[in-house]
């Protein structure tokens, strides 16, 4: 063993670079411990993910985006000192000192001290509400100061300062602008087209944008009020965040006489050494290759050389790749390797789709041999098989142009994930590839993200591979043999459809009765909400009774969806969006006496917000009194009917759109199924119900009604298709019975209509066979199974209000029933109420 | 074992509810001392657990509400507002490593359930 006594290592900056060095470094001499680490940060708390830091908004806490917690460094023997800057190195002595007083020695000292946001010289940038975007107090500044501000803006309208524009959008603010110096959005990243088409969806979302802009100073007493620009215009703003730019921190560095570059930035070497050998420089402070990486990915990398090289390893730092791809706002943008460059030096693709907001351009080269590099802005599905033909160099096909737009005809182009190379990058944050990864899938049985994100921390930076880990532990398993069969999960082998054939088969009416015969174990919070449905949409009985309330997810078990802070709302069905001027009344009324939020919902009703569980069953008796049932919120069943006004009114309507709307909630209301049913009826061709965006849609024409399936909001939006063209009410009703039907006897659980027909062999054209030509001669059990289903409807919340038994779960606590949840709180909000923010 | 036996004589029982208020393979809160208790009925499996009724994620008020279940022979439940699990022997959150819930011992005799507090 080593007889030398132990070297000390100190890292400056606990940022997510000199975490990741000191998780290395641990992990690197598990085994023989060689180094005792020291670790300086200037923030108060510990190393978080930086990347993910608009997550913030969303809800995520500091603790969730910590990146390992404060006992983590604790266990590894390392010393921690927060809010304690290094404010002096002693290269003669090999001691840094800190702010508080620290001398600290060290054999080799870690220079990991980051970025700070760039903050250019404009008058005026002191003023209150003015803010950079770099860190969670930052945050935590702009949240406070957004409450009091309506109109914000945005310098730099680069990837930072997009994600900033989006968080002051989602902060509530009434305007959003985005400020930028050149004339192109993400200048580093996309080329004009792209810029242009990034705009137009920005736009559409809200945003203003304003192009080659020269901010001159910033106006306002001691607070902003407004932006003047050069060229003489103004905007006027209550706050402004600065996002033009990173700054190198190398103030330490310069300071203690390393040689730093002049833009910023300490330089080092290919090893990432200064020109004093015992001092290192790694992430977003360094200068490597003549340049700054400004993305966490390469920062590991550079983590890795040192900490490799501490171990005596050979490994050198090389140009690292820059290709990014991000959501912004809900637009996809990707770059990846060169792509700028241009003709004569290489062949360009380009498509641009304007109405569908899509640009995409590769860079071929000249030989049309190797992919060169690309944009893609709108629809960036391709760009993980983009980004690995790039980097591996692999031959593309003779039709290039095949690789943006799918080839059209004939099998996909290229042979998908499994064709990629052995070495090929799939993680680049964690530097890990593809056969690592196949080798855990297959050798080492690690067949879900979860436990490959253990085995080989894969998927656990940016999370942009996910997508491709999936596709590769399918394609591990289709390889090895494995049939893979969607079982619901460990306690039932079957899929769901398997599973409601046999239930039926053996009139199965209780979730024990299922697991007894079916399955094993206890069950789960995955397998009993299945059943639950399957035991729904086969019988028809109340889902609270026999023991089914809970196996029912929360919202079914209380019939109600539960809100943040533990309140529920309650929402009574308005068929087809028609309500009396007296029943508005009763709900204005009920929502007075307790105490609830109003908002008008996207599905054409009322849902009443923050009721306490126990006032539940008071509040539905109410309604029910007044003529009101159960809208089934909470269910995985029909939503809601939209519709429009139709011929009743409308000059241009054809037919009552809003009778048959009334008459198909009616119908379907309460039908359980693998998800949520939403459908529309509109009354002519202008399509003011949105019919094409639901489950089942009807659109009224001169003959009769056109009937669409399969369509979806969502996080993926997709148009219906046609089922069936100018049919009577009667074949419309008919078709629906059997479409739905046939959805909820052969779906997987929690599928809409549109995934489970995009996942269907034969697609639209086989569902037309089995519900329009019945060549399964299946109709007419569907039609009698839906009919079932329609004639036992009865309104769950009349159910439990008439019954004593019923109405006692609804009490927080069941020793004091009386009392309300004391730890429910409000905040008031518009002359009413919202729930309080979660910490 | 004098030591064992000690800490054994510092469990207090308190009297929280009747067995038919906790649902049939389900849960129920209970309000002791100011602390919120969530109690299971596993029925299943015979068993009686009970835990912080707090779920540590976004500290909701929760757990009581939520489905129980097992994941191999641990009993387990889930949080009905993020699905986090949590074993109901060691409290322990079984898909996230960073949360931790107290579990209390459960005695049901004559119809009335009962929870221990050290
Ligand atoms: C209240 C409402 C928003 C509003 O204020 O307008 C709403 C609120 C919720 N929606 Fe929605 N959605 C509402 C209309 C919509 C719409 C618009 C529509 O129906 O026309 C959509 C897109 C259309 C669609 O579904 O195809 C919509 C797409 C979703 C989705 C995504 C579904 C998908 O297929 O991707 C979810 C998540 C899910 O169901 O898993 C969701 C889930 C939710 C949940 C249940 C989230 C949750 O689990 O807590 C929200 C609970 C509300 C509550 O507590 O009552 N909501 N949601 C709307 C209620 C309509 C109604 O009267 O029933
Ligand atoms: C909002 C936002 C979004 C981003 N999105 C992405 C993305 O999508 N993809 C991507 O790859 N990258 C992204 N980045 C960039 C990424 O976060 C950085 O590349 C990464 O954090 C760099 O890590 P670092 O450790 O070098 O620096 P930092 O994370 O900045 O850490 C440096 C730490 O050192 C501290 N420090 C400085 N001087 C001293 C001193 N003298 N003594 C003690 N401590 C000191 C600082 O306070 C800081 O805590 C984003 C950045 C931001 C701000
Ligand atoms: S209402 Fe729908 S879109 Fe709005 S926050 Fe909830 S789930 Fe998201
Ligand atoms: S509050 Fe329990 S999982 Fe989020």
């Amino acid at each position: 063993m080593n007889t030398n006594k132990m070297r000390h290592v100190v890292v400056v900056g606990n940022g997510m670079v000199g975490y990741k060095f000191c998780e290395k470094l641990v992990a690197k001499q598990k085994n023989g411990v060689q180094f005792t680490l020291t670790v300086f940060g200037e923030e108060p708390r510990v190393a978080y993910d930086r990347v993910h830091l608009s997550a913030y908004f969303d809800g995520k806490t500091a603790e969730d985006l910590t990146m390992a917690p404060e006992s983590w460094y604790a266990e590894n023997g390392i010393q921690l000192y927060l809010t304690d800057p290094v404010v002096d190195i002693d290269r003669k002595r090999k001691e840094v000192r800190s702010h508080h007083g620290m001398v600290v020695p060290y054999d080799y000292l870690i220079l990991a001290t980051g970025s700070g946001a760039f903050v250019p010289p404009v008058a005026g940038v002191e003023k209150d509400g003015v803010f950079v975007y770099r860190t969670i107090e930052d945050l935590d500044l702009i949240q406070s100061y957004a409450r009091r501000a309506r109109k914000g803006a945005v310098m730099g309208g680069g990837l930072l300062g997009l994600e900033a524009a989006k968080a002051l959008l989602d902060l509530g603010l009434e305007t959003a602008h985005v400020i930028e110096f050149a004339p192109r959005l993400m200048p580093r990243q996309i080329d004009d087209a792209g810029s242009g088409i990034l705009q137009r969806q920005l736009e559409a979302l809200g945003l203003n944008i304003h192009l080659s802009k020269s901010t001159q100073e910033i106006t306002g007493e001691d607070t902003i009020k407004g932006i003047q620009f050069a060229d003489g215009s103004t905007l006027d703003v209550d706050m402004l965040i600065i996002s033009a730019g990173i700054r190198p921190r190398d103030e330490l560095a310069k300071a203690t006489g390393l040689d730093t570059h002049p833009r910023g930035g300490i330089v080092v070497d290919n090893f990432l050494q200064t020109a004093d050998p015992a001092v290192f420089a790694i992430g977003e402070c360094a200068v490597v290759h003549h340049m700054i990486y400004g993305l966490v990915a390469p920062g590991y990398e550079m983590a890795e050389v040192v900490a490799s090289r501490l171990m005596g390893e050979e490994k050198e730092f090389k140009p690292f790749d820059m290709s990014t791809k991000l959501k912004l706002i809900g637009t996809d943008v990707a770059s990846f390797g060169d792509p700028f460059i241009a003709e004569p030096s290489c062949r360009t693709i380009a498509y641009e789709n304007k109405a569908k907001g899509v640009y995409k351009r590769i860079n071929i080269s000249a030989d049309g041999k190797t992919l060169l590099g690309g944009i893609l802005v709108g629809d960036a599905d391709q760009y993980n098989m983009l980004l690995q033909t790039c980097k591996n160099k692999t031959i593309l096909p003779p039709d290039p142009e095949d690789l943006i737009l799918g080839s059209r005809g004939g099998e996909e182009a290229g042979a998908g994930v499994m064709g990629l190379p052995d070495d090929a990058l799939i993680c680049s944050c964690e530097a890990i590839t593809k056969a690592m990864l196949c080798h855990e899938i297959g050798e080492n049985g690690h067949t879900t993200i979860d436990s490959l994100k253990k085995a080989t921390k894969a998927c656990t930076g940016c999370g942009g591979c996910t997508p491709l880990v999936k596709d590769l532990i399918q394609g591990v398993q289709k390889q090895q043999g494995h049939y893979v069969r969607n079982v619901l999960c460990e306690h039932i082998d079957y899929t769901r459809q398997e599973l409601l054939d046999l239930v039926k088969m053996n009139s199965l009416k209780t979730f024990d009765d299922v697991l007894d015969t079916f399955g094993k174990g206890d069950g789960c919070e995955v397998c009993k909400p299945a059943v639950a449905s399957i035991l729904a949409s086969l019988w028809n009985e109340n889902i609270l009774e026999k023991g089914r309330a809970t196996i029912q997810d929360s919202n079914d078990r209380f019939l109600a969806n539960i809100q943040k802070g533990g309140t529920y709302s309650v929402v009574p069905r308005i068929p087809g969006g028609e309500i009396t001027p007296d029943k508005l009344i009763v709900i204005g009324q009920v929502a007075k006496k307790y105490g609830l939020y109003t908002k008008i919902t996207g599905g054409q009703r009322i849902d009443l917000f923050g009721a306490h569980v126990g006032d539940l069953p008071l509040i539905w008796e109410e309604l029910i009194n007044a003529g009101f049932e159960s809208g089934h919120a909470y269910g995985k069943s029909l939503r809601t009917v939209k519709s429009c006004v139709g011929s009743t009114w409308c000059r241009f309507g054809v037919q009552d759109s809003v009778s048959f709307a009334i008459e198909v909630e009616d119908r379907y209301k309460g039908v359980r199924s693998p998800h949520k049913i939403k459908s529309g009826v509109s009354g002519c061709i202008r399509e003011c119900a949105e019919a094409q965006s639901k489950d089942f849609g009807i659109i009224a024409t001169e003959k009769g009604w056109n009937l669409y399936v399969g369509g979806n909001g969502g996080s993926k939006p997709q148009h219906a298709q046609l089922l069936a063209s100018d049919v009577d009410k009667e074949t419309c009703i008919r078709y629906i019975d059997r479409f739905l039907m046939f959805y909820i006897k052969t779906a997987d659980p929690l599928t809409r209509t549109a995934t489970w027909m995009n996942k269907m062999e034969g697609g639209m054209t086989y569902l037309k066979a089995v519900v329009v030509d019945d060549v399964l001669g299946i109709a007419d059990d569907l039609e009698r199974e839906m009919q079932l289903l329609v004639d036992t409807f009865k309104c769950e919340w009349k159910e439990v209000v008439d019954n004593p038994e019923l109405r006692k779960r609804f009490a927080h606590f069941v020793n004091v029933p009386e009392q309300k949840d004391p730890t429910v709180e409000f905040e008031s909000l518009r002359e009413m109420k919202r729930a309080k923010e979660w910490k | 074992m004098e030591t064992l036996f000690a800490e054994k004589e510092e469990i207090i029982w308190y009297l929280a509810c009747r067995a038919e208020d906790v649902p049939v393979d389900g849960g129920a809160c209970v309000l002791i001392n100011g602390h919120q208790i969530a109690i299971y009925n596993f029925a299943r499996r015979g068993e009686w657990y009970a835990t912080d009724n707090e779920c540590p994620h976004r500290q909701q008020m929760a757990l009581s509400r939520g489905m129980i279940g097992s994941q191999g022979d641990e009993p387990k439940v889930a949080c009905p507002f993020h699905k986090k699990t949590f074993s109901l022997q060691t409290g322990q959150c079984l898909n996230d490593d960073g949360y931790q819930i107290m579990t209390f011992p459960v005695k049901v005799t004559n119809g009335m359930v009962y929870i221990g507090v050290e």
